[in-house]
This record gives C-alpha cells, structure tokens and sequence, in this order.
C-alpha cells in the first residue's frame, strides 16, 4: 500500500469513513498515544507549571486527549473537517480550527509554551497543484517562520512524522533552522524495522541570539532497544501509561487516577455542563481550502 | 470551542495584513456556557500574554462586564479577579458567528464552534 499523502490531498484522505476508522482503531489509539507521550517527554516542559500548548494536524484528537490527561491547555489545527467532527464528537478540551498549516499561522508572537504534532509533517511535503504557493518548500516555508514566531523563547515544537527519504528530512530541517529554530532529528529505536519513530525537535529560543556567539542546543537521545512496549496490546499499554506517571499525575485531578476514573470523571464533568444536549448534526460549512468568502 | 483565550492570541493571517489585523471582530455570535476547571495557577502564568485591552472590550461586545478596564499588577490579582478571569477565558464560548478582519474585512466563518482559517488562494503570504 502506498503512503496516505500519495494517495490524496489530507482533507479528502480523511474524509468521514477513514476519519472513524482511523480514530475507532484501538490499535492506532494506543501507538498515538505512545507517541505523543514520547513527544510531551522531548518538549521538556517545566515540571508543575501549567502550559498552553499548540496541537498542529490535532486530527480528531488523539494527541490531544493525552493533553487533556496531562492537564494542559490547548489548541488545535487541522485541514481536515470530518477529522475535525469526530474531535467535537469526542469533546475533546482544546479548541479546534480548520485551518491548512502551509498557509502559515495566524497566531500573535509568544502565545504558545510549546507544540506537538504527531504523524503530520510528512503530508506538507505533497504539492497537490502546480502554483508557486503550493511548492513543499514555500508552504513549509510559511509555516515554520509563523510558528516560530508563536512560540514563547523558551519553547521547544516536537514533531514525529514518517519521512520519505533522508533528502525529506534534509529539506524539512535545513527549513526550519532557516526560520530561526534550532535542533534536530531524534531518533527512536533506529534498529528496530518496526518501532523505528522519528521525532523532529525543535527549539525556539535557538537563532535569536543577538550579536554573540549562538547558544549550541543539545538535542536529546533516542531511545535504543526494539520498542517492546509498541508490540503490547492496548491494555498493557494503558497500564504501563498509568503506572509511568507517577509525578505528572499530580497536575491531574487527584494523583492516583487511573485512565477509567479519568474519563468517568470527564463524561461526568460534561453531563453537568448539558453538553449531551448540544447537536451536533450540522457538518461545518466552507470546507474548501480554495473557497471565496 | 472559540473561546476568548485563543481569540486573544489570534490575529488576521491574509496575505499583507501586518498592521490593526487584532482584534478579530465577533459578528452574528451564539454564545454558550460551559463550566470549566478553575485553574488559578494557569491564569497567572497566562496573563502576561493577554492583550488587555482587546479581551475587555470583547468580553463586553460579547455582554460580560466583569472585567476591569486596568490589569491588576502581579501578585496583585484578588480571588475574585481571578474568578472573573477564568471565566472570560475559558467558560464564554462562541459556537456560531464570525470573525471579521479590523484591517482588510476578511470574514473568518465559526461553525459548530470551529472557525474556518482558509484562507484563498490569493490572500496566502
Ligand atoms: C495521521 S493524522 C494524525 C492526527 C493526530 N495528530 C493523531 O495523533 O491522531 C494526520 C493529520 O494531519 C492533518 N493534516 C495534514 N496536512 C495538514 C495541513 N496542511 N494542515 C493541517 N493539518 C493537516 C490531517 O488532516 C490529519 O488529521
Ligand atoms: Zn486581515
């Protein structure tokens, strides 16, 4: 099978079927999640403090429902709308836009402690027509100068994706630190066919120096070994999750809860918000990444 | 989900609008309320970014008037500032309506609470 940017632009790709099948797999779920807890580790927020982080290509929330447990704040991006359905239909916390990231972002400078995105990066490196604004390296152009720019000095932007070939990595990289980040590529079980992940980490605070000598980032280590726990069933793995969190728990809702009581307590939170009672029927106009307003 | 804590963080993104592209202005809202976790500790580490000016006189547009017109000093904030704060932010969401460009009037459709960021072709930087 090929890769999921050949086959379609990402807001036809994840149309409603395969954004429920995407979101329902539990499989796909529980490797999300794993991600984007590896992700949280390699942003290296401070300890204790709350922080409003940025989701980018948040899908229909899968990354951010691990935010949510966390307890952080935040906001999310994406292209396409039936993802962005299944995300309300799961009452995920953050807000959500539709929005196409290789059009660049529309936030003021310094509005965000730190951003995620897991399985994204590689669908901005497609060219779905011929015009100049849509080249790969002009739209990541665009999108790297403006996140940039949205994130506090101190904020690191952790990407996993699936690159197509070292050259796509060289491009994406040699782009971003062209757009004043520094950092570099991690990566995680590099011996491992199957539980190989790449992380893109990125730090804000990178080429901003003025006048001196540039401050050399450190990018951190992969993980070494096969990755064991991505062969587990989704059970152990949600086991594994809660036991792990021992500290970061603590800025959760009481420190012992586990992944159950968690979404009891939220189902719970949203029936005393009547937020049963909200349609949400009406599939959201202007889908079309070209439409005139 | 358009609260007003991320409605102060964004401004217009079309192609050449740089200047008195923020605040976005709210147009034909339906508002809806929804209780939020009170998190004093996020409000403080929060504020330093808030545009101030902008938040209240949207919370106003919007009919709330529990802000006052000066942001109280750091360490300064009482429990009921805070309060009142919280649910500005994160309680006051916009499910319906749009957002209109000050600069160059480009309309920012909010659907199901979701505002749709596209921008056409031609506007892109
Ligand atoms: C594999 S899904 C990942 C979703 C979510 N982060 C998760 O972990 O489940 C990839 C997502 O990237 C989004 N995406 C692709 N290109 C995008 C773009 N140019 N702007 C915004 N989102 C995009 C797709 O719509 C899709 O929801
Ligand atoms: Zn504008």
């Amino acid at each position: 099978m090929s890769r999921p940017e050949f086959q379609a632009p990402p807001e036809i790709y994840y149309g409603d079927t395969e954004a429920k099948k995407y979101t329902h797999n539990t499989r796909n779920q529980a490797i999300q999640a794993e991600m984007t807890d590896r992700a949280l580790e390699l942003l290296n927020l401070p300890e204790g403090q709350p922080a409003l982080l940025l989701d980018i290509g948040c899908g229909s929330g899968l990354s951010g429902e691990i935010l949510d447990e966390e307890g952080y704040t935040w906001v999310g991006l994406d292209i396409a709308p039936s993802m962005l359905e299944v995300a309300l239909e799961r009452e995920v916390e953050g807000d959500l836009f539709l929005h196409d990231i290789g059009q660049g972002l529309g936030f003021r400078p310094g509005s965000f402690d730190g951003a995620i995105s897991i399985s994204v990066l590689q669908w901005l490196c497609n060219a779905d027509t011929t015009s100049p604004t849509s080249s790969p390296p002009a739209r990541l152009t665009r999108f790297f100068t403006s996140l940039h720019a949205a994130l506090t000095r101190s904020a690191r932007a952790v990407f996993q994706f699936y690159p197509q070939s070292d050259d796509q990595v060289t491009l994406i990289t040699s782009i971003a630190m062209r757009c004043g980040f520094e950092g570099g590529l991690v990566v995680d079980y590099p011996n491992s066919q199957k539980a190989k992940k790449f992380f893109l980490c990125l730090f804000a605070g990178g080429g901003e120096s003025s006048g001196g000598a540039r401050r050399k980032v450190e990018i951190p280590k992969g993980l070494d070994g096969d990755g064991g726990e991505q062969e587990r069933e989704p059970a152990a793995f949600e086991k594994r999750r809660t036991n792990g969190r021992g500290e970061k728990g603590k800025k959760r809702k009481g420190a012992k809860e586990n992944h159950k009581d968690w979404i009891l307590r939220k189902k719970e939170l949203y029936r005393k918000r009547g937020k049963e009672d909200v349609p949400r029927d009406s599939k959201f106009t202007g889908r079309k990444r070209k439409s005139v307003f | 989900m358009v609260r007003l804590i991320t409605h102060n963080l964004l401004a217009c993104h079309a192609k050449g609008c740089t200047t008195n592209n923020f605040p976005l202005a709210f147009r034909d809202v339906q508002l809806e309320n929804r209780e939020a976790e009170y998190n004093p500790e996020f409000l403080k580490g929060f504020m330093p970014k808030i545009e101030w000016n902008a938040l209240v006189s949207t919370a106003r547009e919007l009919g709330d008037v529990s802000l006052p017109a000066e942001c109280p000093e750091p360490g300064t904030e009482t429990d009921e500032f805070l309060h009142a704060l919280h649910h500005v932010l994160m309680e006051i969401h916009v499910e319906e309506g749009s957002m209109v460009c000050p600069n160059c009037q480009h309309v920012y459709r909010i659907s199901n609470g979701i505002p749709n960021m596209l921008l056409a072709e031609h506007e892109i930087k």
